[in-house]
């Protein structure tokens, strides 16, 4: 048995790395709200948005956190980028051939870093990486403290950006009634690049707060976008609030069931939820439109 | 042969189809008239199966089909054709018209014998190896009307075959409506090319706001005052009256 | 089916057989069987996604399921390795029929149906690199013991003959499908489903026949796999990579044709072999090119390469019945 120490140090513990997958899971929801479209990519442009920190650091010199003011701006010009001249133009306005055309994008994406980076992984050191706060009885590590902290802030920013913004007023009306967005004058397919490049931004984001604490190597993406696609179907397609909750829940459940059911076993747990979300409320737990 | 008993339809708040009933005997055409947003199109979609009324039965030939799926009911005898067409775009004309002549043929030979049959009656008989994708409006409307009579229903329902054809194209295929019905199906038809209803069907239903207002004959029907109310707004019917006299 | 359908299949696979009297090379006759392999398993992918139009992307779930079930039949319980074909078969048939049950019940199309697939595979891989049944990380080897009976041939010749006898049952197989009536029912739900209803087609039921052969299929190819190398893990089995290559090989050959998943697994592994002379040895060469074919097919060859072929060959034609008319026209 466990001690209920132990159990609620592995559940904070949940929490604050489901913050790191909510901030993955945001970018992967507004895509997909705006968009309605599953972007595969997004596993392998997390892997790209890490290798950039991590070359940040190995080259520059530059802290992690740091880091993530230049690549916030890199990753929205990718991602925009993207959007605009690949995955649009290539795809036709068909949902499958999106599904395919970011498939082919991640395959691409991931092995030219394996080409580049060979598979080593790669893991960069920090004063704070192993600092703890004590919290009462409960030892937190602090980099993974500061991830939740930022994610919940990330999520209020980008709640703000589509409700207070223009761009976002304009984002959120082409999420609700494209043609209609069209018709008044809205470029739509700017609107979807730049969708795209905020999705990808938050990349930017968790990959900083990623880094102290983790590893990186060329498949790494593969790991995470199958817990955001999770978070995502459980937050409810397209809801940001559904995703940050999602995302904590998910880090929690892994973080439980690695306890109990051991290393090799814990990601099940996300699975088996997963597809029984699917089969039994595809439009999630939190609510979210039908 | 159909029997419709006080069947609802409740989307959340709205009440689409409200306590509507309609029996249908053997033989001859049925119109079912009403305002755009009555109801007509999920009253055909509660028959057709596709979707399952809140309350009330259904009845076909004296079994109760309220809970069938829709393949059951194209099995028992009861076809469709889609308001909004949909044809299998990528086969070919023939291809399309043979899904549906599977459903009693299941040799490859005697489906496409049976499509190209019905192809020739509904007049694209010219058309058959073209692809479905590539055909005009008005032949996606023939196109869909072969698809359902190519499953040999002995009800055909037929959702605004004529909206969006031109009065020449309207008239050439009215005379197929009919040969259908002298074939012995019994046909029921939402429509609103009046001009139409009133000449092939003998009996209409008007739905108006989920209710069965009137029932009767073409030219009884359009005469009543409820009906007029329904689609010209409340006191019309008093107005025209008034009109009437004054300019008589 | 007519005698005119077979012509083409029994053609292409009389060339094909005649192909190891002429290459020896142990290097080459194991890639032509691991691409056999791949073509197999993609011509299941393609009876659900070309002809149904359900993308799976976990077709891993059935590849591993064949490899495992004849690996783990042969080595705990002594079970002969043919019939140990013939049970992958009916296990990854089983399977399909089990997650198509619970996903098409459930309504779930498209890319939910991916993702669903998808994640069905994953579960298989943790759970075969977790339990101890399935050898866990370190995997199954299957005795070497070279016997026919034993389904090992000390000649690789006759291993490429055994899988492309198998490949052209499923060409038969799909072309049968394609001219039935189950065949023109799969192929109306793809396009419609709620039109194909109204036909009378039991959707559910179509889709479930779909689900199963096409898990059968894979599943054999998985067999053939472990029986080939003699060794599986879980990693190999019910990895992501099998299952993007089932699905790319019917993509960039022709998806929802008989030859496409033949055609597009030649094409894919062929380029992947050039790419890897010309570029040496850079690692994932291969799977970039993989990715970068797969985006350009979709944007530019919805068809994929047959579908190329035949519009050109329209394109050649239209010419020649075309040509004459212009002309006068122009000459007016």
């Amino acid at each position: 048995m466990y001690s209920p120490q132990i159990i609620l140090e592995a559940a904070l513990n949940g929490l604050m790395t489901g913050a790191v997958y909510a901030l993955i899971a945001l970018g992967l929801t507004l895509i997909y709200g705006v968009l309605h479209i599953i972007n595969f990519a997004h596993g392998a442009l997390l892997t790209c948005a890490m290798f950039a920190v991590w070359i940040a650091w190995a080259w520059l010199g530059m802290d992690p956190y740091l880091a993530i003011l230049p690549l916030v701006p890199l990753m929205f010009v990718l991602g925009y980028g993207l959007q605009r001249f690949v995955i649009g133009p290539a795809s036709h306005g068909d949902d499958g051939n999106i599904l395919l055309v970011t498939l082919g994008l991640s395959i691409v994406l991931e092995n030219v870093l394996l080409a580049v980076f060979q598979s080593d992984t790669r893991t960069l050191d920090t004063d704070y990486s192993f600092q703890v706060v004590a919290l009462g009885p409960l030892l937190l590590s602090y980099p993974r403290l500061i991830g939740l902290g930022v994610a919940v802030v990330v999520t209020g920013l980008l709640w703000l950006v589509l409700n207070r913004t223009d761009t976002g007023k304009a984002i959120r009306a082409v999420a609700k009634e494209k043609l209609g967005a069209n018709l008044v004058g809205i470029d739509v397919p700017h609107v979807y690049a730049v969708t795209f490049g905020l999705g990808c931004a938050c990349l930017a984001v968790a990959a900083g707060l990623l880094m102290p604490t983790f590893y990186v190597n060329p498949r790494i993406g593969g790991a995470f976008v199958l817990v955001a696609f999770t978070v995502v179907v459980l937050g409810g397609m397209g809801s940001l609030p559904g995703a940050l909750l999602g995302g904590l829940f998910i880090g929690v459940v892994e973080s439980l069931c690695g306890l109990f059911l051991g290393d090799s076993l814990g990601q099940i747990g996300i699975f088996l939820i997963f597809i029984a979300v699917l089969l039994v409320r595809p439009t999630g737990l939190f609510g979210a439109k039908a | 042969m159909l029997a419709v008993e006080g069947v609802s339809k409740r989307f959340g708040g709205l009440m689409a189809v409200n306590n509507a009933s309609l029996s249908l005997q053997p033989g001859g055409i049925v119109g079912l008239i009403g305002p755009n947003g009555a109801g007509k199109t999920t009253l055909f979609s509660m028959i057709s199966g596709f979707v399952a009324p809140s309350d009330g039965r259904i009845r076909f030939e004296g079994t109760d089909i309220t809970g069938e799926e829709p393949h059951r009911r194209a099995e028992l005898g009861i076809g469709r054709t889609f308001q909004i067409v949909q044809p299998f775009a990528g086969l070919t004309v023939c291809e399309n018209i043979a899904v549906g002549a599977y459903l009693r043929h299941a040799k490859r030979a005697d489906a496409t014998a049976k499509a190209r049959e019905v192809a020739r009656r509904v007049g694209l008989g010219t058309e058959l190896d073209r692809p479905a994708g590539g055909l005009t409006v008005a032949g996606r409307k023939r196109l869909e009307l072969a698809r359902a009579l190519a499953t040999e229903p002995t009800l055909l329902l037929l959702d605004e075959v004529l909206a969006g054809l031109n009065p020449s194209e309207i008239r050439d295929i009215l005379p197929v409506i009919r040969g259908i019905r002298d074939e012995g199906v019994t046909i029921l038809m939402i429509e609103h090319v009046m001009q139409a209803v009133m000449n092939l069907c003998e009996r209409v239903y008007v739905l108006a706001q989920g209710r069965m207002i009137a029932e009767g004959p073409p030219a009884v029907v359009c005469a009543d005052a409820r009906v007029i109310e329904a689609y010209l707004g409340h006191g019309a019917a008093a107005r025209l009256k008034a009109e009437g006299a004054a300019h008589g | 089916m007519t005698v005119r359908d077979l012509i083409p299949i029994a053609v292409l696979i009389l060339l094909a057989a005649l192909l190891p009297l002429v290459v020896t090379s142990s290097p080459v006759l194991n890639f032509l069987v691991f691409m056999l392999i791949v073509a197999l398993g993609a011509q299941g992918w393609n009876i659900l996604g070309g002809f149904g139009g359900q993308f799976s992307f976990g077709h891993a779930a059935f590849f591993g399921t064949g490899a495992y079930v004849t690996a783990i039949l042969q080595t705990r319980y002594g079970i002969n390795a043919w019939a140990g074909l013939v049970l992958a078969t009916a296990a990854g048939a089983a399977v399909g029929w089990v997650i198509g049950f619970l996903s098409f019940r459930s309504g779930l199309r498209g890319s939910y149906f991916a993702l669903v697939t998808l994640a069905f595979a994953e579960v298989f891989r943790i759970l075969a690199n977790a339990a101890s049944f399935t050898g866990g990380a370190a995997g199954l080897l299957i005795k070497l013991d070279v016997r026919p009976a034993n389904l090992q041939f000390d000649d690789r010749a006759v291993f490429y003959w055994l899988v492309l006898a198998l490949v052209a049952a499923v060409l038969l197989l799909t072309r049968w499908i394609q001219r039935s009536r189950f065949g023109a029912q799969l192929v109306a739900v793809r396009e419609n489903e709620d039109a194909a209803k109204a036909l009378g087609v039991n959707s559910l039921k179509v889709k479930l026949r779909a689900i199963a052969l096409s898990g059968g299929v894979t599943a054999l190819s998985g067999c053939l796999y472990a029986q080939y190398f003699l060794y599986i893990d879980a990693n190999i089995a019910y990895g992501s990579w099998i299952s993007v290559e089932l699905l790319l090989a019917p993509i960039i050959g022709g998806v929802g044709t008989v030859f496409g998943p033949v055609v597009g697994a030649l094409t894919l592994h062929g380029l992947g072999e050039l790419a890897k002379q010309f570029a040496g040895r850079i690692p994932g060469i291969d799977l970039i090119v993989f990715g970068g074919v797969l985006v350009l097919a979709v944007a530019f060859a919805r068809g994929g390469i047959l579908g190329l072929l035949e519009r050109l060959r329209d394109r050649g034609r239209g010419m020649v019945t075309r040509g004459p008319k212009e002309v006068s026209h122009a000459g007016r």
